[in-house]
Parts: structure tokens; sequence; C-alpha cells
């Protein structure tokens, strides 16, 4: 194994690092706002709202992403009145098309998980929370949302993982990001192994890291269940 | 041409082609599950195992293989698996470059990766047997093999059938990402016909409904296995 030919290529795939990371931040807080409204939809009262968001959850969470992608970045511009709209310099962007397609498709997953975290609410807590006063809103703030979130926090870590894994499939509609990248190494060198070590280990750390920050806020949000401290109020 | 000529069975549509790529993809996809199944067992076995080595081969196999994209893990088989083709051929005297057939790569990619989930599944099904049932078998004098065969295998199958319909769903999905090796899968063929008739729209919505066709049936599939594994169990929580 060739040690400078390593460090050259982890350079070069370092250098497109950012770009995977921008697919994946922005693409995890639209899907994730996406998210919400689909699960509102789906759980509320309308059952017109609820067989749309069945609907959607269906379809995005039982096509691959690939299709989903090369439906948006392909498919769209095949109609005049994308072409001519005044969306059409975004669309033509293969990075908006990819945070786009992304996006949809996470929010598929994303909301069933945040809707497992919702039924995982005992019945108890939402009666005693009406009994004292709250709806809405002010129920949805202080009692359903952080303890439904809580609950689907370690589903929705491993969504987030995934996300970053799909933003490799940016690389086929020549968005140059890691995977991208190391493909047109390896096209160049046939040197597979050496750039396939280099690229793994940049998904391998960015994942653990993702990961500790999401075990990190599981801490931050579960206070109650951690042993209570020995010496509750701090020695003198 | 209509849209039912293009995408219809006559001599200028593509419907027979798509429905051969669907084949394509049920064969791939089945291949990976069963190349799974074998990887899994073993990462399974490895994971559980008393010694040290092996349990970090196990932890590491499983780390690497669903935290890396699914597309780097297919490069990696298509393109290594090509050199090393490549490299036998040249020590038999052949001169040039020689490509892996893109289904054994896709398979096996698949495969290697649906291994990686497939081992989590086992494991979680082996550790749901009672340990009671265990020392049961062994109090009674069944050997290693005897105890595998009649306590532990038919339990970690009943046990594990929604996990790998969980993997199954998962890998019908990767299997879509072979077509950058050049088989003609149902991404692939949904891919050329889009680009030589000009509709890309119309045949990546065809192509996604077949997935969709796909995915729902094998869901009821799986549904009706798990039924009929537990036949015999009384009815509980969770139960399709």
């Amino acid at each position: 194994m060739d040690l400078a030919f390593m460090a050259s290529t982890m350079l070069t795939l370092v250098a497109a690092l950012p770009m995977t990371l921008a697919l994946f931040s922005l693409s995890v807080v639209f899907g994730g706002l996406l998210a919400l409204l689909v699960v509102w939809m789906r759980v509320g009262g309308n059952p017109v709202a609820r067989g749309f968001a069945k609907g959607y959850i269906f379809v995005f969470r039982g096509s691959p992403l690939l299709i989903q992608m090369f439906l948006v970045f392909y498919g769209l511009g095949q109609f005049g009145f994308i072409r001519y709209s005044v969306l059409w310099p975004a669309l033509r962007e293969p990075f908006v098309c990819a945070v786009l397609s992304l996006s949809l498709c996470t929010a598929g997953y994303t909301a069933e998980i945040f809707r497992f975290g919702l039924r995982s609410i005992p019945a108890r807590e939402i009666e005693a929370a009406r009994a004292v006063g709250m709806s809405g809103f002010l129920l949805t703030r202080r009692i359903l949302a952080p303890i439904a979130f809580r609950n689907a926090l370690p589903a929705y870590s491993t969504e987030v993982m995934m996300m970053v894994k799909s933003t490799a499939l940016a690389s086929l509609v020549t968005v140059w990001e890691v995977t991208g990248v190391a493909q047109r190494l390896i096209a160049q060198t046939y040197r597979t192994m050496e750039v396939f070590l280099c690229a793994a280990a940049i998904y391998l750390i960015l994942n653990f890291l993702i990961l500790q920050l999401m075990a990190l806020l599981e801490y931050r949000l579960n206070p109650h269940r951690r042993a209570a401290p020995l010496f509750p109020v701090a020695p003198q | 041409m209509t849209i039912l000529q293009t995408i219809g069975f006559g001599p200028t549509g593509w419907g027979g082609l798509l429905l051969v790529a669907t084949l394509m993809t049920l064969c791939v996809t089945a291949a990976a599950l069963f190349i799974g199944m074998v990887l899994g067992t073993l990462v399974a076995w490895a994971k559980l195992s008393g010694s040290r080595i092996a349990r970090s081969i196990g932890s590491a196999y499983t780390t690497v293989f669903r935290g890396v994209p699914e597309l780097l893990i297919i490069y990696l088989v298509y393109f290594g698996g090509s050199s090393l083709v490549t490299a036998a051929g040249a020590a038999f005297g052949y001169q040039g470059f020689l490509g892996m057939p893109s289904f054994v790569a896709g398979a096996l990619a698949v495969g290697i990766i649906s291994g990686a989930y497939q081992a989590e599944v086992y494991r979680g099904a082996f550790l749901a047997i009672p340990m009671g049932e265990l020392e049961a078998a062994q109090a009674i004098g069944m050997n290693r093999t005897l105890r595998f065969r009649r306590i532990i295998a038919p339990q970690v199958l009943r046990f594990a059938i929604p996990g790998i319909g969980n993997v199954w769903q998962l890998s019908l999905k990767d299997s879509a990402l072979v077509s950058v090796t050049g088989l003609a899968d149902l991404m692939r063929t949904s891919q050329i016909a889009a680009g030589s008739t000009r509709q890309h729209f119309l045949f990546f919505i065809v192509g996604g409904c077949l997935y969709l066709v796909l995915t729902s049936l094998s869901d009821r599939v799986f549904n009706g296995a798990e039924r009929r594994a537990n036949r015999s169990m009384p009815a509980g929580i969770g139960q399709a």
C-alpha cells in the first residue's frame, strides 16, 4: 500500500466533504420540516389529508431514492411550464434537485418515525394535560412534541445516519461530493482498495461524530432516566 | 405515439422490456438475500462467540458495511472484482481487461450490505430465545448440533422473519444502485427507455410504480410468512 498515494487521495476526498455536508444538512432540515407537515396531516382528523399523507409515505418509502432523484432531475425539465417558470433557474441546478429529492424522500421515513414517537406517549399524560386545561398548540408545545421527539430520537438517529449515506447518490446527478470524487479517482487510477479505504474512513468518522451528537442530545433530553445524583445539593 | 403505445407491449412499446427488467431486479435481490443470509449467519455467529477476535471482526463488519454508502461498496466490488478477474486472466495468459459480470458484482455487493443487516437480525433473534430452553436442551443431553437443529434454528428463523422482511425491502431499493454497473435491471431499463424516447417523467414514474408493486407485494408475502410461522403460537402483541 502506497502511503503517499493514500495521503493525496485523502486530501482530494476531504476537499469534497463540504459538498457532502451541505447536501446532508440542508436535506435534514428541509426533510424534517416536511416530515412535521406530513405527520400533522397523518394524525389529524381530516380524512383527505390523512389519505394524502398515507399515500406520500407509501410512495417515498416504497421506491428507491435513485429513481426519485432522476424523476426530479431529468423528469421535471421536460415540462414547458416548469422550464419557463420562475423556478427553473433553481431547478436546473443538480444541487437543488439533489437536496429536493433527498428531503422529499427522508420526509416519508421521518414522518413514520415521528408518528411512532407520538403513539408512544402514554394516554394518561395527555389526559392530565387536558385536565389542567391545555389544548391545541400549548398541548403540542409542552407535552406532545417534547415527549414524542425524545421517544423518536433513537430511530431518528438511524435515519440521520442513512441520510449521510444517501447523499452519495447525488454524485449520479453530477454533484461532486465524496463518493463521486472517489469514483472518479477509482476510474482514473484503478486503485480501488486504497480509494475505498479513504472514502470509507471519511464516512465512518462522519457517522460516528453524528451518532455521538445524537447520543448527547438523547442524554440531555432524558434527565429523568438518569440515576439521581449522590449529592442533590453540591457540597459546600 | 400515445402513452399506452409507449409503455405497452406492442412492437414500439417498452412494456416487455420493463417486465423483464423487473424480473432481473427480483433475481438480483433474491441472490443478494441468499448471499447475505450466509454472510449474516457467519457474522452473527462471530459476534455471539466467546472469542474476542471473532467478536471484533464481526463488529467491524457490521459497522463498516452499515456505515458506508451503498454506492461506494458497489464501486468497490465492481472495480475491485474486475481488477481481480483481470489479474486472474493475466495469470492464465490473457492480456487485456476483463470485466466482472455486473450481475455477480451487483448481487455480491448488495449481498455484503444485506449480510451486515441480517447479522443484526439473527443476533437479535438468537438473543430472544429464552435461556431456559437452551439449558433444558443441554440438561436432557442434546449435543451442540442437535441443539442447533432442534431448538435454535427453528426459533431463530421464526423470530427473524419480520427483520428479514425489512432487510429484503432495503435490498430491493439498494439493488437500484446496481444499475451504475450497467446491469439491465428495472432502474437501468427505465433510464434507457427515458433517454431514447425523451420521456423521462413518464418512464421514471412507471419504473417507480413497478418498484412500489414489488415492495407492497413482498410486504404481503412476509406478513403471510410471519402469520404462518406463528400459527401455533398464542396471539400476542404486535402480531400481524
